[in-house]
């Protein structure tokens, strides 16, 4: 039973981070009667505690992305934080090509990008400085706080009537004729005519409970922040390694690095921990903000992410039930949320996304991956490679 | 499994394998906290044939007890503190057992602070072992360790009311800890506020010290505390104020001149009368002594609120282990009780206790010495109602609306009507759609919601001055009782540490080498209008670096 007594909606949403919230709220606001549902709080898990960025240049979603941010606030009507723009250092030539891919991207959507050397960088962010060989300044993109802009789509999804059931556990799915029926959860049945699956790391044992297999390795990654320092004119800095930007309030949010891959079975309800990696993260940050060198680290954190095992996102309706909707973004889900949900809105109502093409995120790419894949690319927990 | 038996395994060269830090200090028991439980678990353990090491943070560096870590020192830090060396032998001189410690061949390390606890587990299996992350003044690094006793002490419950930012409002375990192992407190005449056994001992041990101590107040109807500790006072010229609590406290340049208060009746409302004027330089907020919980709690270690044991706790067996087989938790942060406090006795057994179990697990000798469990007083009931007649009478029920989260500016209303920053200068547009209760109405709520929509607890003093406030206020506003209000999670570093400091630790090799700012995943970036159409694994051969957004 759901939380005011009606057992199910007509969209049954699994999954409250960023994408599922997002996709309940661009139906709901459409008028239409959706629930979405969490094992745990709403965006508990990697969609609260990411670094916030929304410039993913080589991704279909893309163009929606940057149309909606600056739109959000609005359309939400409660404060994500967003701030477009986007600066990223290179401290060496190597860092300076890899960074270089964002120029043709954006050139090939006719975004600016400019290309700025050391002196340049050195006036745009105050806190940069010592070594630096140059950068790019992004003239679109952007960042957003994940916690606000995770509440708002929440708030706006019951604004516009849907419902949210967090600590809410599924337990398995019926289906009837090829269609799935129902959700059966710790609270009892929910009866649906469509199912959404975006459960992030739990995506693929939840899809496969319906015969839909979808590949995905879960890892944890860490981040660090620092007490607030102040306001740069553009927060949106990163580079040297490392994503992330200062917030509005003055914080230093940074992550990066190596991730290790676990076991869902072992994430699964468990608190992700930081570990010592924070003192690497400090330490690229300390080279790339040198003068933020003084300022105090006073939390870090990690999260589970899952990714497919070529890091592209899946949103599709597979064909093998009729009313089922599945969607991970394979590490990458929070800036592009606003558009992945509208996606998903239309896959629901419509069978095909308005707006983008979405061929390219189709599981049938993943017809001929070979079966041991995590272990040909090395996706193994430690424990595992260690015996080896 | 042996996965290379199964035939060729590709290298995922952005992943942690192969990139442990490297670690040279290790020992075998470490204890964290030099205080009557520390020291004696220390002693205990010492000449046993493990290497034993005591670390505690004192001196702590003056710039973090500026940030009110790791107690609310309030302002009232003498000069005197700044020399570290002459610190050092305050310390050494009032805690004297420290020098035997040191005689039994125990590497004992003052000035440092454990930040964090690292264990191998399933969801972070690449650290090896026991990882200890430790900072003096200057570095931070990483030791080994087998065994670990945790011997943290405990803090103040802050309490907000106008003015509580000035300096001259502090803790009463700050006030007590720079007048015995500094002697640098910074003030001549206090007031105490509260009136429970650690606050009212804390006040004779100030008298004793040489500060007056003007008044005590207490928002109940009778103290909390021995009778027998007050009189002490009370013969000193101490007045005593029952039925107050503090309306504003008045301050000139140096801090706080004086303390108005309010006289409040059983349901905590303010009764119209003359209010009263106190002259004093401190204000000794006394409210409530809370286990330091901090390291054990971001280790992971299983917590609940236990209120014989002075609320939330790591829960512990009769061998004084947590819920993690290698942690004891020993002295105030495995629990305050009034017995516990007027004896030093109860936290020295502790640590007996929990350095005979961890030598077992060492696999050493220790002669077969026994020590009975130790049990907390039966509990008295009154501390959930302390507590909430506190925060009721004096935060919730202020017209100034005072920051309770000092560090990010956010008032009890923020708290509870979740307002956004207000640096955001953001209006909600009909106030009353959303609050406290509208996260998740079937749960009580949970302070890590609040911490991440209001900020509150997220600043530089990492939520010491306000997390037991914050949890009294959702109490209050929900009709939840206290312990059902979930402990906020606490994250490593729990003291704040430089970015430089952290930065020194040393890293292996090959963390550079495959330093990827995301998975490495060179598919991932490939823009959409060139992807081919067929996904296949990637051996991952290719040594090149990617780019991620």
């Amino acid at each position: 039973m759901s939380a005011d007594g009606r057992a199910g909606a007509a969209v049954v949403i699994v999954g409250a981070g960023v994408t599922g919230l997002s996709a309940g709220w661009w139906l709901a606001r459409d008028g239409v009667d959706t629930l979405v549902l969490d094992a745990g709080a709403a965006g508990w898990g990697a969609s609260g505690r990411n670094g916030g960025g929304c410039s993913h240049h080589h991704s279909p979603l893309f163009l929606e992305e940057q149309r909606l941010w600056p739109l959000m606030d609005e359309l939400l009507g409660y404060p994500t934080e967003f701030q477009p723009g986007r600066i990223r250092i290179a401290l060496d030539e190597r860092q300076f090509a890899l960074y270089r891919h964002a120029l043709e991207n954006a050139a090939y959507h006719g975004f600016r990008t400019e290309v700025l050397d050391a002196q340049q960088v050195r006036e745009l962010v105050p806190l940069a400085g010592g070594e630096i060989f140059g950068g790019y300044h992004y003239h679109f993109g952007g960042h957003a706080n994940p916690h606000r802009t995770l509440q708002a789509y929440a708030w706006a999804l019951r604004d516009c009537g849907g419902r949210l059931l967090q600590h809410t556990r599924v337990l398995g799915f019926e289906t009837q004729g090829g269609r799935v029926a129902g959700v059966r959860t710790s609270r009892g049945r929910l009866a649906c005519e469509h199912l959404v699956i975006a459960a992030g790391p739990a995506t693929g044992e939840l899809a496969s409970l319906l015969g839909v297999n979808i590949p995905l390795m879960s890892a944890r990654a860490e981040m660090i922040v620092t007490e607030p320092l102040p306001l740069m004119r553009l927060g949106g800095v990163d580079g040297n390694g490392l994503y992330g930007r200062q917030t509005l309030r003055g914080n230093l949010a940074y992550g990066g690095g190596p991730h290790e891959w676990i076991e869902d079975a072992d994430a699964a309800g468990a608190r992700p921990y930081s570990t010592p990696l924070q003192a690497s993260i400090a330490r690229r940050l300390c080279a790339l903000l040198p003068k933020a060198a003084h300022a105090r680290v006073i939390r870090s954190w990690a999260g589970f992410i899952e990714n497919t095992p070529d890091g592209r996102p899946v949103i599709e309706r597979p064909a093998a039930l009729d009313n089922l909707t599945v969607a991970t973004l394979s590490s990458v889900g929070f800036g592009l949320s606003p558009a992945s949900g509208r996606a998903i809105r239309d896959l629901v109502v419509s069978g095909k996304c308005s707006f983008a093409d979405l061929s390219t995120l189709r599981l049938s790419r993943f017809a001929a991956l070979e079966a041991d894949w995590r272990r040909l690319q090395g996706w193994l927990p430690s424990a595992v490679s260690i015996d080896a | 499994m042996n996965a290379r038996a199964h035939g060729s395994i590709g290298r995922d060269r952005a992943s942690v394998a192969g990139k442990q830090p490297p670690i040279d200090d290790s020992t075998d028991l470490l204890i964290i906290g030099a205080g009557h439980a520390g020291i004696s678990a220390a002693l205990t353990a010492a000449g046993c044939g493990v290497r034993v090491t005591l670390v505690d943070e004192n001196p702590v560096p003056l710039t973090t007890m500026g940030e009110d870590v790791p107690l609310h020192f309030g302002g009232r830090v003498a000069a005197t503190a700044a020399n570290h060396n002459a610190v050092l032998e305050t310390i050494l001189r009032a805690r004297p057992q420290l020098a035997e410690v040191i005689d039994a061949g125990v590497d004992v390390r003052l000035g440092t602070a454990a930040w964090g606890l690292f264990p191998n587990r399933p969801t972070a299996a690449w650290i090896d072992g026991h990882v200890a992350g430790l900072a003096d003044e200057h570095r931070a690094y990483l030791m080994r360790f087998e065994q670990v006793i945790v011997a943290a002490g405990c803090r103040d419950m802050g309490l907000a009311f106008d003015g509580w930012h000035r300096p001259g409002v502090m803790g009463a375990l700050a006030a007590y800890r720079l007048a015995t192992d500094y002697e640098a407190l910074d003030a001549r005449v206090a007031v105490l506020v509260g009136s429970g056994t650690e606050t009212l001992q804390i006040g004779n041990a100030l008298s004793e010290a040489g500060i007056r101590v003007a008044a005590v107040i207490e928002q109940a109807a009778a103290i909390a505390g021995p009778q027998e500790l007050a009189s002490r006072l009370l013969e000193g010229g101490t007045r005593l104020l029952t039925s107050h609590v503090i309306e504003q406290a008045l301050s000139d340049a140096q801090g706080v001149a004086a303390v108005r208060l309010a006289r409040v009746d059983a349901q905590g409302h303010r009764v119209c009368e003359a209010l009263e004027r106190i002259e004093c330089d401190t204000l000794v907020l006394g409210i409530a002594a809370v286990p330091a919980l901090e390291l054990l709690e971001a280790t992971g270690c299983a917590i609940s609120y236990q209120a014989e044991r002075g609320g939330h706790v790591a829960l512990i067996d009769g061998s004084q282990r947590t819920s993690l087989p290698f942690v004891y938790a020993a002295g105030d942060c495995a629990g305050i009780w009034p017995s516990k406090t007027l004896s030093d006795a109860t936290a020295r057994r502790e640590g007996r206790i929990a350095a005979l179990a961890a030598l077992r697990s060492l696999g050493a000798k220790c002669d077969g010495r026994k020590e009975e469990p130790v049990s907390p007083d039966a509990a008295g009931g009154g501390l959930d109602a302390q507590r909430l007649g506190w925060v009721r009478a004096t935060t919730l029920r202020s017209a100034a609306s005072p920051f309770v989260c000092q560090c990010e500016e956010v008032t009890a209303a923020d708290i509870l009507e979740l307002n956004p920053p207000r640096y955001l200068r953001w209006r909600r547009p009909s106030p009353a759609t959303q609050g406290l209760c509208t996260v998740d109405a079937q749960r009580a709520p949970d302070p890590d919601v609040v911490k991440r929509l209001t900020r509150a607890g997220m600043g530089p003093c990492q939520g010491r001055r306000c997390r037991e406030q914050i949890a009294a206020l959702m109490a209050l506003a929900s009709g939840a009782v206290l312990p059902d209000i979930p402990l906020a999670t606490h994250r490593p570093p729990v003291r704040p540490l430089r970015l430089s400091q952290l930065a020194a630790l040393p890293e292996a090799a090959a963390m550079g080498d495959g330093w990827e700012s995301w998975f490495g995943i060179a598919a991932q970036w490939v823009p959409y209008w060139r992807v081919p159409p067929e996904s296949r694994a990637c051996a991952g051969g290719k040594h090149e670096a990617v780019s991620g957004e």
